[in-house]
């Protein structure tokens, strides 16, 4: 299982990672998302932001195959080559959301099986692509719950005995264990206190640099935004209406309502 | 034991020609499918869901008039389950009964699988109280078939890791989840792991049929089969560290009796049959009554 991670791209593609082109959802006739297109490179890490009810999520579950867009391309640099992830078959998807991909909840419970141990929530993506040796799962388990700041003697803990934050970093570990090279996050720090999320985004910035991992990251916070994300896209209505650095649209943004979002952030 | 002529009130096995076709069809989809479960339209039985409904139908549906029939619960022809499955086809199908393995074409068991090995030709049906090994884990139907058509059963090693982590050992001792021909992963009944081995390359047909589930699913003869499991905790088909205390069996699976409320037991063959016909060619347990010399 070692071997596994951290994972440098072998074949070093030389394209994006992710290509989105002309990606769309209608919910009857109102629209989730709109005409969304972007690059993703290798090991950047891309914040969508906006309001409730923006398109956000909409857009999210779409690029991560969970929900089928009307229109549009989603076009992946799997091992063996481009791949447009929209068009393949379920099975494929699913092997590519367990090795490949991750996808962090925004509340732990949707993505930890809240009655099996912290040890067996972290090694189930093991398991799922074939790992057959107890002794390794449980070993690679003790290491990732030591990456993410969670005491090895919980390994046989339930996550529900676990604070929030806890949940959290048990959530990103059993996402993170098959060595993914590109990770959906939508909106990870909600819900935890200051103190906690600032530890939890102290902890996603340290593996993002040491594994190299292409993030998309969905928030409403723009304090995470601005310390996570390389790039911002800000969407409005289920389209995006600005795209640049982060601190490019954060400093100098030129929409009216990035301009509004900006300035409704409390200075503290 | 036998009864030559079924009541004719009834249409032979009970069940209309028509509901036997259905279940025919379901059955021949089952064995040319092994392990997938195929649903089918389950009837109403003069009996309550859990008493075996589902195994009912199936003998029903297999019976011919010159079949013979054995039925086991939990090993022993002689228990209620039995003897009320074994009248009930008496009375509306007519067959010959027997409690002899091998004399038997059709056996309807109840969470055992016979001590004496099966032969080409025979039928085993199973009563299945939840045909879904993966129900404890994921509660939606819709979710656990996608799981199957897409043999994504990294939930089932999940479980068995949560048992050892908890117990140190796999602790599931009965409905052990099985492989079946390196696809389908099969809930094999709640018969015990001792029984697991058997399960596979038998020259038996293995049918097994769930009656509130409504679901069929099927062993052909000679079908791979594999507990499933860890390299470096492999199956391990336990039974009762003892004897038979009335055959001296080492090899069977036993049941254990206490005997009063002094903390005294024994351990018997749970499979009736297979112990009384040991004692029948002589073999004597620990508490055997004395040889009575002729």
């Amino acid at each position: 299982m070692k071997d596994m991670q951290p994972h440098t791209p072998a074949h070093a593609p030389d394209g994006p990672l992710l290509r989105v082109e002309g990606l769309s959802k209608h919910y009857g006739a109102r629209i989730g998302c709109a005409d969304v297109s972007f690059d993703l490179w290798p090991g950047e890490v891309l914040g969508i932001v906006g309001e409730s009810g923006s398109g956000k999520s909409t857009l999210l579950s779409c690029l991560a195959g969970h929900l089928t867009p009307d229109a549009g391309q989603v076009i992946f640099e799997t091992r063996g080559g481009p791949r447009d992830t929209v068009q393949m078959a379920e099975p494929e998807r699913r092997l590519l959301g367990r090795t490949d991909w991750a996808f962090v909840h925004q509340n732990p419970r949707d993505g930890l099986r809240m009655g099996v141990s912290a040890g067996g929530n972290v090694g189930e993506r093991l398991m799922a692509v074939g790992a057959r040796n107890y002794g390794a799962i449980r070993e690679t388990a003790t290491d990732w719950l030591g990456r993410v700041e969670i005491d090895a003697a919980r390994i046989d803990d339930r996550p529900r005995q676990f604070s929030g934050g806890m949940q959290q970093r048990l959530q990103i570990a059993r996402n993170l264990v098959t060595g993914p090279r590109l990770v959906f996050m939508d909106e990870p720090t909600g819900g935890l206190d200051v103190s906690v999320q600032a530890r939890l985004l102290d902890l996603l910035r340290g593996l993002v640099r040491d594994m190299g991992l292409a993030v998309i990251i969905v928030t409403h916070d723009l304090a995470v935004a601005r310390l996570l994300a390389h790039r911002l896209m800000v969407m409005k209505d289920g389209r995006v209406i600005e795209h640049g650095l982060t601190d490019q649209v954060l400093d100098d943004p030129q929409a009216a309502y990035t301009q509004l979002l900006v300035s409704s952030v409390l200075q503290v | 034991m036998n009864a030559p002529h079924h009541d004719p009130d009834y249409n032979f096995a009970y069940l209309d020609e028509q509901t036997k076709r259905m279940i025919r069809r379901a059955i021949l989809k089952g064995i040319a499918v092994p392990g997938y479960q195929v649903p089918f339209a389950s009837r109403e039985m003069p009996m309550p869901y859990g008493w075996g409904t589902g195994g009912v139908q199936v003998t029903a549906a297999c019976l011919v008039p010159e079949d013979r029939l054995k039925v086991i619960d939990q090993g022993a022809d002689d228990t209620t389950n039995a003897v009320s499955i074994r009248r009930f086809f008496q009375r509306t199908a007519g067959v010959a009964a027997t409690e002899k393995t091998t004399e038997a074409s059709v056996i309807q068991t109840r969470h055992r699988i016979p001590e004496t090995p099966l032969t080409e030709g025979q039928i085993l049906v199973y009563q299945v109280p939840i045909p879904e090994p993966l129900r404890f884990l994921e509660p939606r139907e819709s979710e656990t078939r996608r799981m199957h058509a897409l043999a994504d059963y990294g939930l089932m090693h999940v479980k068995l890791y949560e048992d050892i982590a908890r117990h140190g050992a796999i602790a599931t001792a009965y409905a052990y989840p099985v492989e079946v021909e390196g696809r389908y992963v099969m809930d094999p009944s709640p018969i015990p792991k001792f029984d697991n081995p058997k399960l596979g390359d038998n020259p038996a047909i293995q049918l097994f049929g769930a009656g509130r589930e409504q679901r069929i699913y099927a062993l052909p003869p000679y079908t791979a089969v594999r507990s499933l499991d860890f390299e470096d905790y492999p199956f391990d088909p336990s039974k009762a560290d003892h004897d038979c205390d009335l055959c001296g069996a080492s090899g069977s699976y036993l049941d254990e009796v206490i005997t009063d409320d002094q903390g005294s037991r024994m351990f018997v063959c749970s499979d009736t049959d297979y112990c009384e016909t040991r004692r029948d060619a002589g073999h004597r347990g620990r508490f055997s009554p004395p040889e009575v010399q002729a």
